[in-house]
C-alpha cells in the first residue's frame, strides 16, 4: 500500500540525528512493547507480513510522528482485537471484561531463549526454478496495490539487474492478507541511481532491493 | 529464575518509575494497560518479556557483529564463507535466530561503500547486531538513504571520496545485511579480539567505517 511507511526518497523528514551512546531503550514502557510484540507474535495467530501491514496501515501522521515501539504497540492492539484476543473496551478500561480467544501457544519464561535462537525462518522451497538468472536485466511492476506488498514506489516501473538468485520465499503481498504463503523466487535487483531518481542523482550511487518474482518482467 | 521472582523484579520496577516521574506518559500507561489486560487473560508472561528485554539488553547486541567482522579479517577461508553462506558462515559463531534467520555479508572494498536502509520498515539483522538505534527506524534515514547517502554520511561524519561508488541495500525482503567494513591499515599485528574492538553497529550498517588502529570512534 502507498502508506506513510514507504519512505523511500521522501523529502523533508529532516536531519538523521545519531545519537551518540544511544541506549537500547528510551524509556520502560518501550521494553515491555519489545516484549509484548514478541510475546504475542508467539501466539500463531497472526503472520510477520500482516504484522507489517497493521502498522502501515497506522494514520500516516500518526505513523510518522510515532516512535518505532508506539507503532508497534499501535499495531499490537490491533491486531489483538481483529484476532479476538482483547476487545477495545478491555484496552479502553484496562483490565479484563471478558474471556476471549484462546492462542495456540503462550511464550513463558522457559520458551524465551529457545524461541529467538529459532527466530522464523521464511524460506519454503518451490516446485518451478526461478525465472531469472544473474546478469539478466529485469523491469518492475508498475502497480498501486491498497494492500500490502514489498515492492517500494521508488522501484517500481524501473529497470534493473538481477544480481543473485536469493532462494525462495514466503510471498508477503498474500500471506499479508491471509491468502497463504505461496513461495516465490526472491532476486538482488540492482539499478542506477539514475534509473530511479534521473536528473540530478548522484552519479556514484547504485540501489539494490530484495525482489519476489511476481514483482519482475523480462526488459 | 523462577517466575515469582521475576514478576516481582518487574513490579518493583514499575514502582520505581513511577516515584521519579510523578505522571504515566501516554505511552506508558497505554503499555501499561496493554499488559495488564492481557496478563489477566493469561495470554503472556510478564517474566518471558524480562527475559527478552534481558537478552537484547545484555546478550545479543553489536559485539556479535564485531566477531564476525574481525574473524572475517583475520581468516580469509571464514571471509570466502562469510560471502558465500553468511548464515552458516555466522551461525558457527553461534549466532541465529530471530531476525538473522537470512543472512547476507557484503564486503565494503577500496572501489566501493555498502549502506544498508529498510525503507518500507526496520528490517536489520538483529542476531548480530541486536536492536536497531532509533534512527535506523525513523523517517529522515529511512527516506533519505537511498537518495542521498552521501549526505547521510555527512551526518555521521563520514565523508566519502568522490570517486568511491556507493551501495545502498533496501532490506525489502526476508534477507538481513551486515556491511564487512574494510580493515584499516597498520591492524596487521593485532589479534581477533583487539580487532574486534575497532568494528563499531555503524560500520556494520555502513553508517561509519572501522576505527583506525589507535584512533576514536
Amino acid at each position: 500500500m502507498n502508506g506513510a511507511q514507504d519512505l523511500g526518497g521522501q523529502h523533508g523528514m529532516g536531519p538523521v540525528a545519531p545519537e551518540k551512546d544511544e541506549p537500547y531503550f528510551h524509556a520502560e514502557w518501550e521494553k515491555r512493547a519489545l516484549g509484548l510484540t514478541l510475546s504475542c507474535g508467539a501466539f500463531g495467530a497472526w503472520t510477520i507480513d500482516e504484522s507489517r501491514h497493521a502498522r502501515e496501515s497506522l494514520p500516516p501522521a500518526t505513523y510518522l510522528s510515532a516512535s518505532y515501539y508506539e507503532i508497534w504497540t499501535r499495531a499490537l492492539e490491533t491486531l489483538l482485537k481483529r484476532h479476538g484476543f482483547v476487545s477495545a473496551a478491555e484496552l479502553a478500561a484496562g483490565q479484563m471484561l471478558e474471556k476471549g480467544r484462546e492462542p495456540k501457544r503462550i511464550l513463558t519464561a522457559d520458551m524465551v531463549p529457545g524461541v529467538l535462537a529459532k527466530g522464523g525462518p521464511c524460506d519454503r522451497p518451490v516446485s518451478a526454478g526461478p525465472v531469472f538468472a544473474a546478469g539478466d536485466r529485469v523491469h518492475t511492476k508498475n502497480f498501486n496495490p491498497e494492500t500490502h506488498t514489498r515492492l517500494p514506489r521508488y522501484a517500481r516501473a524501473k529497470t534493473g539487474i538481477v544480481e543473485a538468485v536469493q532462494g525462495s520465499f514466503v510471498f508477503p503481498d498474500d500471506n499479508a492478507h491471509g491468502k497463504g504463503e505461496n513461495p516465490q523466487w526472491v532476486y538482488t535487483v540492482v539499478f542506477d541511481g539514475g534509473e530511479i531518481w534521473g536528473e540530478g542523482a548522484d552519479p556514484s550511487l547504485t540501489v539494490s532491493i530484495d525482489a519476489w518474482e511476481s514483482y519482475l518482467e523480462r526488459a | 529464575m523462577t517466575s515469582h521472582s521475576h514478576d516481582h523484579d518487574h513490579d518493583d520496577h514499575d514502582d520505581h518509575d513511577h516515584h521519579h516521574d510523578n505522571h504515566f506518559s501516554e505511552m506508558q500507561a497505554r503499555v501499561k494497560a496493554l499488559e495488564t489486560v492481557l496478563t489477566q487473560k493469561g495470554l503472556i508472561d510478564p517474566a518471558a518479556i524480562d527475559a527478552i528485554v534481558d537478552t537484547y539488553e545484555t546478550k545479543i547486541g553489536p559485539r556479535n557483529g564485531a566477531h564476525v567482522v574481525a574473524k572475517a579479517w583475520s581468516d580469509p577461508d571464514f571471509a570466502d564463507w562469510l560471502g558465500r553462506d553468511a548464515t552458516a558462515a555466522i551461525a558457527s559463531l553461534g549466532y541465529t535466530g530471530r531476525q538473522g534467520e537470512h543472512m547476507r555479508a557484503v564486503f565494503n572494498t577500496p572501489e566501493t561503500h555498502n549502506l544498508v536502509v529498510c525503507t518500507l520498515c526496520s528490517c536489520y539483522p538483529w542476531a548480530v547486531l541486536g536492536l536497531p538505534p532509533v534512527w535506523y527506524k525513523a523517517p529522515p534515514y529511512r527516506s533519505r538513504a537511498v537518495i542521498d547517502p552521501r549526505g547521510v554520511l555527512e551526518e555521521f561524519g563520514v565523508t566519502l571520496p568522490d570517486a568511491k561508488k556507493i551501495r545502498v541495500w533496501d532490506s525489502t525482503a526476508e534477507l538481513r545485511y551486515i556491511v564487512i567494513p574494510e580493515r584499516p591499515a597498520g591492524t596487521e599485528d593485532l589479534g581477533q579480539e583487539a580487532l574486534a574492538d575497532l568494528v563499531t553497529r555503524d560500520s556494520m550498517i555502513g553508517t561509519g567505517l572501522a576505527i583506525t588502529a589507535g584512533g576514536t570512534r
